[in-house]
């Protein structure tokens, strides 16, 4: 929103060319406190070791009231670093004792330092740019293990899938544990919660599962039980969606 | 193996991921790393030297057949499909994980001056990030790490393949006037 100032004829061009769900270019819109004060490095072409402070905290002050006036919801990063400069700029004001002024004695380190790893870390987002991104510039053989198949959760393929469907499918694994695993009586038994963290986990690290995986490793009945009570509680907090494909009749858990 | 190349290059036609020497080594059932690594070599100048449409990129710590970038526009064609690609918010939190692992969610969030929330859970989904564990802090923060994903789709041959510090400054100082 905030680089709408000066990016904004950019940006709804990207939002047009690219398909790609709104709130991610809102991430890209905006941008944050460092980026207007790279902004304002930029434009007034300083040296970042050697920022004239009341000429910065002036011109960042004015851009906070310009969003204001338009409008704009000012995060609370930006009112923290406008606190930050005129502290900083405060400090520079102050007599200094007698020392001789060192460079760890200018108060604009506390910005100088955060800014130059922030422009470091702006170089390198650029390189990754440059390089040739898979599956754009180069290619590779198509994938096909089935794992990763239909992972595509905006597609079409895939259903709600209903309470019922779900019962369906958990007496399908039921019926997949042998009969002498019944008869073992387990004292230590894993607790519906610290499942539903485990699922929490490997959904955080995939993105999604099948509904047959997360039932593979356990081997009793009350070890099922705790998963598929761990998957309802889940649901019903919204914290994943389940969905079936429509042709394989695969049940994939998501990430909420 | 007389025709090692050629199985070697078989291999390579069909393996979907970056494929390593060692899993080379375990699929032939040979200990020979120099003469894999001789083959591997041998392929890729003759790729080069034919100029075909493909060439042998070492990923990943492994290697793998990928077309050349100069064709990315009759292969985006054939294919239709835009893949989604990321934003700059996007690449400088990558950026940041990428470099500073294994790292908090507050040390990104510090860095880059806003929430990253929304952007760390995209990257999990698009498996570029993954979780390497919990720190042990008050409220155990997750500790964030970059995938094998992340290096096949920047062609990075590993995380040392990444620019450094001191030639991302040169970067900088080459252009000092980039668009923001």
């Amino acid at each position: 929103m905030f680089s709408g100032l000066f990016g904004l004829g950019q940006a709804m061009v990207e939002q047009i060319q690219d398909q790609t769900p709104y709130y991610v270019h809102l991430g890209d819109l905006f941008d944050g406190p460092m980026d207007l004060l790279v902004h304002l490095v930029k434009k007034n072409e300083l040296d970042i070791y050697d920022i004239p402070i009341a000429l910065i905290t002036k011109q960042y002050l004015e851009y906070l009231k310009l969003m204001k006036a338009l409008n704009i919801d000012i995060a609370g990063e930006f009112l923290l670093m406008a606190a930050t400069l005129v502290h900083i700029k405060s400090r520079m004001l102050l007599p200094t004792q007698d020392e001789p002024e060192g460079e760890e004695d200018d108060p604009r380190m506390e910005i100088v330092r955060p800014l130059a790893e922030y422009l470091q870390l702006k170089y390198a987002a650029e390189d990754l740019v440059k390089r040739n991104q898979l599956d754009w510039d180069v290619f590779v053989r198509e994938h096909c293990d089935d794992d990763t198949e239909f992972v595509d959760e905006g597609s079409e393929n895939l259903v709600q899938v209903s309470l019922f469907e779900l019962i369906d499918a958990f007496q399908e694994i039921i019926k997949q544990v042998s009969p002498e695993h019944f008869l073992n009586i387990t004292v230590d038994t894993i607790s519906v919660k610290s499942r539903i963290s485990q699922i929490a986990d490997i959904l955080e690290q995939r993105g999604s599962v099948t509904f047959q995986k997360l039932f593979e490793t356990q081997a009793t009945k009350g070890d099922i039980i705790v998963t598929f009570l761990a998957i309802l509680e889940m649901a019903r907090s919204q914290v994943i969606r389940i969905m079936q494909h429509v042709s394989s009749g695969i049940i994939r858990i998501f990430h909420g | 193996m007389d025709n090692l190349k050629a199985i070697v290059e078989s291999l390579l036609f069909v393996s979907d991921t970056s494929l390593t020497i060692d899993k080379i080594k375990t699929v032939l059932e040979i200990e020979d790393r120099k003469a894999i690594h001789n083959v591997l070599t041998t392929l890729a100048e003759e790729y080069e030297s034919q100029k075909r449409g493909f060439f042998l990129a070492e990923v990943a710590g492994g290697y793998q057949l990928r077309t050349r970038p100069e064709y990315g526009q009759w292969i985006r064609r054939l294919k239709q499909t835009r893949p989604a690609r990321l934003s700059r918010a996007a690449l400088e939190t990558l950026a940041v994980i990428a470099y500073k692992q294994p790292v908090l969610r507050s040390d990104i969030e510090h860095l880059r001056g806003v929430d990253c929330g929304g952007i760390l859970r995209m990257l999990l989904e698009r498996r570029l990030i993954r979780v390497l564990g919990r720190k042990d802090l008050p409220g155990r923060p997750i500790i964030y790490g970059t995938t094998k994903r992340f290096l096949e789709l920047f062609d990075l041959k590993d995380l040392g393949d990444l620019p450094t510090p001191k030639d991302l400054q040169a970067l900088g100082e080459a252009w000092p006037n980039d668009s923001t």
